[in-house]
């Protein structure tokens, strides 16, 4: 790829038609099931700080919308490969939406998970739980998987980089939240087993800033040809711009 | 359509008069069936080519025939419009319906026969004229000769076949000054003008660039809205682009027929898979 993102003539340029409209296709699916996960998300965490029952539920019964993408969409890329051999930007961009969709679908299920918790809170007492940290903490590993989005929609390297790094934010609040639930635990040890549920959930939202990272990888791999995985955010970043410095 | 749509027919069940073994999914079921071969045997001489083909060409689909050289695959798409005919020593049995119209009926007249069902070469083989007389060729045969509607058929043939912007300017001069890809278009050109109902194609990028082959291929794609097309080939990545249908034919018998997508990911026979990932010995 010579460009730095998708642009318009990106799914227009084949000879076969069929295999622009396939490729945009899929592109365009897995931003749709983005869309799905990242409101699942925050439903999730909505329903966890305001305690609402039935947006909780709401998303525990609803994980299944996503499963059933997921496996669509991996027959789809499978059909692709099989038809039309695709080759460098093109089986990147097959390669990057089948391990993207892996990602989303796990990032489905930590929502529901969250959404379980909410559950188990408003059934319980809601002040043991540091709820306040928890919301601005799913908060924030929600908007970096909108972002992760925003770069898989445009293919943007470069911002990709950016939300990848904000990985590092989320794992400090994730210790901050771990810290409020062990000094509650220290204080009143007869609310771990309550307490261990919360901080199953917190691990949720530090595991879908994770995934959120992996997607941004993803996107660099699609641009740049570059598997990042596993680096540093400096190398992550030089590979994204091109600067071999 | 009934159950046995999707089928593969090896030799002994095929003999007992059964459709064959179903296999696969069942989407066949949803389609018009423009050709239908039934207990099909052909012999060169002494050698049998083809062992009783049992399948069936749903209309406005591409179905592909893949196999090895001399598995019968350009046999089979000669039978479908009586080509083998035309070959000493070359015995037939079983039927071929068209529309429900058994081809090999004494009522059946040959040339309309060969008019309703074009064929496409390997090799392009345009007549030398100028690129207007080749597509304009089989009308005049018909005895058209107004000329206006030689100009309608020509432009309408030409654009069908993808053709019509790169020679549009020079339809008088020879058609041997065209590429190889442009002959090959122009030969599809020249096919469609007469409006046959089925297309059949023996390797008709084989001959060709990549990039007049997904040409072709796309030609394919937009041809398929109107006409039945048949294509052998060779090169099983093409038939996987081009095909709604797959058929694998091996030793002169159709060892798999499926759609394409199923075919390919997960056939139903061992030979097929060897066949496919390239483990064919």
């Amino acid at each position: 790829m010579t460009d730095d993102s998708i642009d318009e003539g990106f799914f227009k340029q084949h000879i076969s038609h069929q295999f622009n409209e396939e490729l945009e296709d899929i592109h365009t699916r897995v931003l749709a099931m983005g869309g799905i996960v990242e409101q699942q998300l925050t439903d999730a965490v909505s329903a966890m700080v305001d305690g609402n029952r039935e947006l909780a539920q709401t998303v525990v019964t609803s994980d299944y919308k996503v499963n059933s993408i997921e496996v669509e969409l991996d027959e789809a890329c499978t059909h692709v490969l099989v038809r039309r051999q695709p080759t460098a930007s093109d089986l990147r961009l097959v390669m990057a939406v089948v391990k993207t969709i892996t990602d989303l679908e796990r990032i489905g299920d930590e929502a529901e998970r969250i959404g379980r918790m909410a559950l188990h809170l408003l059934d319980d007492d809601r002040a043991v739980a540091p709820v306040a940290e928890m919301g601005a903490f799913g908060t924030h590993v929600r908007d970096m998987l909108r972002g992760a989005l925003d770069a898989v929609a445009r293919m943007d390297a470069e911002h990709a980089v950016r939300v990848a790094q904000q990985d590092i934010q989320a794992d400090s609040q994730y210790q901050v939240v771990l810290q409020r639930l062990m000094d509650q635990m220290m204080k009143s040890p007869e609310s771990i087993p309550r307490l261990m549920d919360i901080v199953w959930a917190a691990r949720s939202m530090e595991r879908i800033g994770d995934r959120a990272r992996n997607i941004c990888e993803y996107v660099v791999y699609f641009v740049r040809g570059k598997d990042v995985r596993h680096t540093s955010f400096d190398q992550m970043a030089r590979e994204a711009t091109g600067d071999r410095g | 359509m009934n159950d046995q749509a999707i089928q593969t027919a090896p030799s002994r069940q095929s003999a007992s008069g059964s459709a064959g073994r179903v296999t696969g999914g069942q989407r066949l079921r949803g389609e018009d069936i423009c050709i239908e071969v039934e207990n099909l045997n052909l012999w060169y001489g002494d050698d049998q080519a083809l062992k009783n083909i049992n399948m069936q060409l749903p209309r406005e689909r591409v179905t592909a025939f893949i196999g090895p050289s001399g598995c019968g695959k350009s046999t089979l798409l000669r039978c479908m419009n009586r080509m083998n005919d035309l070959i000493d020593n070359c015995r037939l049995e079983g039927q071929i319906r068209i529309d429900g119209q058994e081809i090999h009926d004494k009522a059946m007249d040959v040339p309309e026969l060969r008019r309703r069902v074009g064929m496409v070469f390997q090799k392009p083989n345009p007549f030398p004229k100028s690129i207007y007389e080749n597509v304009a060729y089989g009308l005049r045969l018909q005895g058209v000769k107004k000329r206006r509607i030689l100009d309608e058929v020509v432009e309408k043939s030409l654009r069908q076949a993808a053709l019509w912007d790169e020679v549009k300017d020079r339809l008088n001069e020879n058609a041997f000054g065209l590429s190889g890809g442009q002959q090959q278009r122009l030969v599809i050109a020249r096919a469609v003008a007469i409006e046959p109902e089925v297309l059949l194609l023996d390797e008709p990028a084989s001959a060709l660039d990549p990039l007049a082959t997904l040409k072709i291929e796309e030609l394919m794609f937009d041809l398929k809205k109107h006409y039945t097309i048949a294509i052998v080939t060779h090169n099983m990545q093409q038939a996987a682009r081009v095909s709604d249908y797959t058929a694998y034919l091996y030793l002169g018998e159709v060892m798999e027929f499926n759609d394409t997508d199923t075919l390919f990911t997960n056939p139903s026979r061992k030979e097929t898979e060897d066949y496919i990932t390239g483990r064919h010995g």
